[in-house]
């Protein structure tokens, strides 16, 4: 299987805190894979990294966007909306809509950098400029409906409940077109209904849009149902990898999560 | 509203300001008889006044806390003023109504009222020029009159060396005021809020020192006189027709602005502009340039500053330094934030009351900046959004099969 994104000995330091040591990660294409590991593992620093929110201190990140042969790209030293103009996009672990803006506006700006009228077409309105408003309205109207927002279009995002801000964080990232999706703890907050949606939703956003996924998440019943590997992390450091099943049989893991000395 | 304990509070909130304002209202030196006047009725007077106010303040609060649990969603909470704008019989015989107005205005009225009017026009451009930047992007700029200066300068300069025209300083005018708002942009990129405010702050007053001090190139303190007003297809007009003919140039400008702003936040960029405002972390991981998009901003807001430059230079005849002082950048700022921020029609109806009502209460205009103070207090406690908060625009849903545009009511 082709990778989409392969990392190769990513380091974050932070002063003397080494937060991500040496990371070796890979994401297939079309897969969902997981990143877990317990708080303060590094997880969020990872996608930091990838994103171009954090320079890396060292390693390598490469992509290779679905549809486009084997075309290796690094993605180094791009600003954060150059990272996402290639394909990734992203949602955050502490929620960051745009409140004051409606629903169907936050996804209007995913669409941003797939579009390209500047001020002087704002302006004049000229023909161009209204199709491509209307190509953004049509597109996100289908995200939206398509996430199950239908019926908030036209709420303000501070308004929504926090299932609903959840989703639309993930509808705004689908509509930068993305071939891959990073998700930093979609189902924090959720209640068990709402998780079982999310499964359904991600599952169904892989298949019909053929997106990789790559999910930080803590609720671990979501990550064992959900991936077709996962990655485990802890002190910045990479302790297992492997399917569900032998996550769950593997004795480092479970030391790790149970927050005991790891000796092996 | 629980009484007691709030009655309690006000009382105590009364004491204080008796006791605060002790030296000043109650003791009097009366130097002519060598003697100490106890005024002991003025320290009656602010008892009783600061306590009703007190608790009318505290009765508001309580009142405004009960609204906003009674009904949590805005929606059904815009203001009145949206909710007429909405209501198409009685909009269309109002715009109507209001244009006559506008279009005879010069001709009902004095030279002096006409040209009062002009005065609040060049507000309203300076106030939606600073929207832009304030109100949509959110950031704060305290520099805000350097363009304006900028654009006056240029008609005035300009004109004294090259005997250039109204006409071909508007557009020279709104250039340079772009090109200043990109060198104040520049450096500025990185900051934020309180920071950026400081170094606006700063720019603001830098452009004013230059023109206050450099005299070979502005011709310091004592300015540039002699500055012509427009003519009329070549013809010198008379003091009262030129302006008339002033009044209907800023008119006619000030709708472009109007109509160019509107369609400025419905459109790719103004949604960026409100994104970087909402957010700038999760704006550039949406794919949006920070750096170009504030950039954009801050020349798009000076290129207004600039035209409303060179049409003040062309309606005074006369610019000094003293006209771009920092209390202009905090009347505009005042408009903007008064009026409603990001919202054309409050930007506009601030500028109307913030200029003309002191222009017509002139027994207050002492206490101009005090009253100016209070109104923002209350203001940023009741009415945060502004007169006329932002109404974003409604978009009617329908299946995404569609091939036409969704119709919209906004
Ligand atoms: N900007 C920063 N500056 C300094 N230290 C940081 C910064 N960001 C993260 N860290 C540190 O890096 C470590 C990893 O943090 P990170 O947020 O990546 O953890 P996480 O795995 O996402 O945890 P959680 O599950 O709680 O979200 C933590 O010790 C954190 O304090
Ligand atoms: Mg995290």
């Amino acid at each position: 299987m082709k990778a989409v994104l392969e990392v190769k000995g990513l380091s974050k330091d932070f002063g003397g805190l080494r937060a991500l040591n040496g990371l070796d990660l890979d994401v297939g294409e079309g897969e969902i894979v997981a990143l877990i590991g317990p708080n303060g593992a590094g997880k969020t620093t990872f996608f930091n990294c990838i994103t171009g929110m954090y320079e890396p201190t060292e390693g390598d990140i490469f992509i290779s966007p679905t549809g486009n042969g084997n075309v290796k790209e690094r993605l180094q030293g791009l600003k954060p909306n150059q990272v996402t103009a290639k394909g990734l996009a992203r949602t955050f672990q502490n929620i960051r809509l745009f409140q004051n803006m409606t629903v169907l506006e936050n996804v209007m700006i995913g669409r941003h950098c797939r579009t390209k009228a500047g001020i002087a077409r704002a302006i004049f309105r000229f023909a161009s400029q209204r199709r491509e408003e209307r190509e953004i309205v049509k597109k996100s109207f289908e995200i939206v409906e398509k996430l199950g927002l239908k019926q908030y279009v036209n709420e303000f995002a501070k308004n929504l409940p926090y299932g609903a801000q959840r989703r639309l964080e993930i509808a705004r990232a689908m509509a930068t077109q993305p071939f891959l999706l990073l998700l930093d703890e979609p189902a924090a907050g959720m209640n068990p209904h709402e998780t079982d949606e999310l499964d359904e939703l991600i599952r169904k956003i892989r298949k019909d849009e053929g997106i990789s996924i790559l999910l930080i998440e803590h609720d671990m019943k979501l990550v064992m149902s959900l991936s077709d590997r996962i990655y485990v992390l802890d002190y910045g450091q990479k302790i297992a990898q492997g399917t569900p099943k032998e996550i769950k049989n593997n004795p480092v893991v479970i030391k790790a999560y149970l927050g005991e000395e790891i000796d092996a | 509203m629980n009484l007691f304990p709030e009655l309690r509070k006000s009382f105590i909130a009364s004491l204080w300001f008796m006791f605060l304002t002790f030296p000043i209202m109650v003791i009097r030196v009366n130097t002519i008889e060598n003697i100490v006047e106890w005024r002991w009725m003025n320290l009656v007077f602010v008892g009783i006044g600061s306590f009703f106010l007190s608790w009318l303040w505290r009765y508001l609060l309580s009142r405004k806390e009960m609204g906003v649990n009674k009904k949590t969603d805005d929606q059904d909470r815009t203001s009145l003023v949206s909710r007429l704008m909405k209501n198409k019989q009685l909009i269309i015989p109002a715009a109507a109504l209001l244009a006559i107005f506008t279009i005879i205005f010069p001709h009902i009225f004095s030279t002096y009222q006409t040209s009062i009017m002009i005065t609040a026009l060049i507000y309203v451009m300076l106030g939606l020029g600073l929207n832009i930047v304030v109100g949509l992007a959110g950031l704060l700029d305290l520099g805000y009159v350097a363009f304006y200066a900028v654009g006056a300068y240029a008609y005035g300069l300009l004109n004294y060396h090259f005997g250039l025209g109204f006409w071909t300083a508007l557009p020279v005018g709104a250039a340079l005021g772009a090109l200043f708002g990109i060198l104040l942009g520049f450096p500025v990129l990185r900051l934020r809020g309180d920071y950026l405010a400081i170094v606006t702050l700063g720019f603001g007053e830098i452009i004013r020192l230059i023109l206050e001090n450099w005299n070979e190139f502005s011709f310091g303190p004592s300015g540039i006189a002699n500055i012509p007003r427009p003519s009329f297809f070549g013809m010198d007009l008379s003091i009262q027709w030129a302006t008339v003919y002033i009044y209907y140039i800023v008119i006619g400008i000030c709708c472009i602005t109007i109509v160019i702003v509107g369609r400025l936040q419905d459109s790719r960029i103004g949604r960026a502009w409100i994104a970087l405002r909402e957010d700038e972390i999760a704006c550039q991981a949406m794919g949006i340039d920070k750096a170009r998009t504030k950039l954009n901003a801050f020349a798009l807001g000076a290129t207004w500053a600039g035209m409303a430059g060179v049409v003040f230079a062309a309606k005074t005849t006369f610019i000094n330094p003293a006209s771009f002082t920092i209390w202009e950048s905090i009347i505009i700022l005042c408009i903007v934030v008064l009026g409603g921020m990001g919202s054309v029609v409050g930007v506009v109806s601030g500028a109307l009351v913030l200029i003309l009502l002191p222009e017509y209460l002139r027994a207050f205009s002492e206490y101009r900046l005090l009253i100016f103070g209070a109104i923002l207090i209350f203001m940023m406690v009741f009415r945060p959004g502004g007169i006329v908060s932002d109404v974003r625009r409604v978009y009617r849903f329908e299946s995404s099969a569609m091939d036409d545009k969704p119709q919209e009511y906004s």
